[in-house]
């Protein structure tokens, strides 16, 4: 009886314990010979990644900005991603951290035996790679399985999101405001795409990038049907010089997220399908007859 | 005013030195430990790195604060003079940029993106700074008038300053990355930076003990320097390249700390009238007291928060230069 029960910890030891190598948006291959159970995530969406996969409970810490789910908000905070606080992280002892190509700590990280994985999703479909990479690194059984469920969740949110857009807001021009100073968020960002996929016509094309900094004008002269912002940006918007005469303001069809909210519309990350449904939540109030 | 004959004043500094690190390796990430495990790899290979880096970065900048203030005599001028530090900052932006757009392939870059991006933040910032230095010189047509070279350093500041942030509009991603440069951070430092830091550090004393002699010449005025046989031109670009060289290795491992390489001097000659020689060494000393010691406040004030050491230097340089100024002693001789 003894020998059956080692033989089957031995058995799941070996399974759990095989080494895996991935490949992250550095082009690095990263090996990790043990399911890490011990996470240190330095980007908000690769949490909520690691939390949708059910494997919260390995996160031992965080950067200060994650905050979904709210479990997440009780671990150790570690700085953001320019101002990493190394040696705190250190003493958590992780197995391997996850964070941006862009982390000034990934050279530091790497001269002390830390395995890094740097991953930056950037698009909806980077959403779903970093899903299949992440499903795979915490080595869950049907790592590809899981993945793809966590996915299909998601597309059936954007789906659902989809079919509440009412006819006549199809093709709306539409004006997303993601920080203060002007700056938009064109077709080539995130929220872009999910606008995109709605069925929404962003006045920022592909080609001026991700999040361009307009000229007042710029907003004013495209006219756009639907202005969507966060909170902080949406006082008195009537009084910005020519906007009194614009189609969406006109028709108060102006979309003000809270900035809780805004998190999820900004993190390309996991709750993309739940961004979707806010934004045609409020489309759907703004055009209502 | 007491004055301190120079040998004691250097033991006194390092005496302050070893205190300041020693406090250094005992500062963590919780806030004081009393007994430090000298076993512990923590202690090994992160606070014993960013104390010692931070002590050689601060005697960089004194070394280079002293050579400015001798070189253009002038009580206000610091390392930063001749353009470097936005010079650093330019390359840090095209560095982070680089980084956003490069995210498509590395293989479809220009020659010149690849080569920036393997050079990496912090062979961006050198280059960056001696760039500038050497556009200071050119557009200041060599070193021989002082005030040309003060104002060439000036335009090459403001220039490359307008560059730097028509950058960061551009990519507004880089913004915080940016912050945390110009600020100024001990944090990442590693044991290579701290060997290539001490190499620099020891070169660069080096050669300006060896060539102070002009600084000694200068303090009676450049005619007169030249009539003690002191050949003012070269030794002048020898000078100037060691300051070009102390302060781009400070500012690329550690970012744009402030002040310290402005007050370090003024420190040591409220206590030490001599030689120029003694007085660059004693001004390096200063300066790695005065990091060290900013760097251990920023871990401890606030633990495990960590504020950026360049606020602290900033803030505590700007504070005794204001003292200073109002003190009696400054207002009426010329420091």
């Amino acid at each position: 009886m003894l020998k059956f029960l080692l033989g089957v910890c031995l058995g799941v030891w070996l399974h759990t314990a095989q080494a895996v190598t991935v490949v992250d948006d550095r082009q690095v291959a990263v090996t990790l010979h043990q399911a890490p159970q011990r996470i240190i995530s330095l980007l908000p969406s690769l949490a909520e990644t690691v939390c949708v996969l059910g494997a919260c409970s390995r996160l031992v810490g965080t950067d200060k900005h994650a905050n979904w789910p709210a479990s997440v908000k009780a671990l150790p905070k570690l700085g953001g991603l320019d101002d990493t606080q190394l040696e705190a992280l250190v003493r958590l002892k992780p197995d391997v951290v996850l964070l941006a190509k862009s982390a000034r700590i990934i050279a530091r990280l790497e001269e002390l035996g830390i395995p890094v994985l740097a991953l930056e999703p950037q698009t909806p479909a980077d959403v779903k790679r970093v899903l299949q990479t992440v499903a795979m690194v915490l080595q869950l059984p049907d790592a590809q399985v899981q993945a793809d469920k966590v996915w299909q969740g998601i597309q059936q949110q954007v789906d659902q999101a989809q079919s509440r857009i009412p006819a006549q807001a199809m093709n709306a021009t539409v004006y997303f405001e993601a920080s203060t100073g002007g700056y938009a968020a064109g077709e080539a960002s995130f929220i872009g795409d999910i606008l995109l996929q709605l069925g929404l016509k962003n006045i920022v094309p592909k080609d001026m990038g991700p999040f361009p900094q307009l000229n007042p004008e710029f907003v004013v002269r495209a006219n756009p049907q639907l202005i969507v912002l966060a909170q902080p940006m949406a006082t008195n918007l009537a009084q910005r010089p020519g906007w009194s005469g614009i189609a969406a303001i006109k028709n108060k069809r102006v979309c003000v997220f809270p900035s809780g909210q805004a998190d999820i519309l900004v993190r390309p990350g996991p709750r993309l399908g739940e961004a979707a449904l806010l934004i045609s939540d409020c489309v759907q109030r703004s055009f209502a007859p | 005013m007491n004055k301190i004959p120079a040998m004691q004043l250097a033991a006194w500094l390092m005496a302050l030195s070893v205190v300041a690190m020693g406090l250094g390796l005992m500062t963590g990430s919780l806030g004081w430990e009393w007994g430090v495990l000298w076993t512990d790899p923590i202690v090994q290979d992160i606070r014993l790195p960013r104390t010692v880096g931070a002590w050689l970065a601060g005697a960089l900048l004194g070394l280079a604060g002293a050579l400015a203030q001798g070189l253009f005599r002038n009580p206000l001028a610091d390392p930063y003079l001749l353009g470097s530090a936005s010079g650093a900052s330019l390359g840090v932006a095209i560095a982070l940029s680089l980084g956003l757009w490069g995210s498509a392939s590395f293989a479809d870059m220009s020659q010149a993106m690849q080569w920036a991006m393997r050079l990496g933040l912090t062979g961006m910032a050198f280059v960056g700074a001696w760039a500038a230095v050497l556009l200071t010189l050119l557009l200041a047509k060599g070193v021989e008038h002082t005030l040309r070279l003060l104002l060439a350093g000036v335009v090459v500041g403001v220039v490359l300053g307008a560059l730097t942030s028509l950058l960061t509009l551009i990519s507004p991603q880089t913004l915080p990355a940016m912050q945390s440069f110009l600020l100024g951070n001990t944090s990442m430092l590693s044991g290579q930076a701290c060997v290539l830091m001490a190499i620099v550090l020891l070169l660069c004393a080096g050669l300006s003990w060896i060539f102070s002699p002009l600084l000694d010449g200068l303090r009676l005025g450049e005619s007169t320097a030249q009539s003690l046989g002191l050949r003012v031109v070269p030794l002048r670009i020898v000078l100037l390249a060691v300051m070009g060289l102390a302060t781009a290795t400070a500012v690329a491992q550690t970012g744009l700390i402030a002040f310290v390489g402005l007050v370090a001097p003024h420190l040591v000659r409220a206590k030490f009238v001599g030689r120029s020689a003694s007085m660059l060494v004693l001004s390096s000393l200063m300066g790695g007291v005065l990091l060290t010691t900013a760097d251990v406040l920023a871990r401890g004030l606030w633990a495990p928060q960590e504020l950026p050491v360049g606020v602290l230097t900033g803030v505590l340089g700007g504070g005794y230069l204001l003292w200073r100024i109002h003190s009696s002693q400054m207002a009426g001789s010329s420091v």
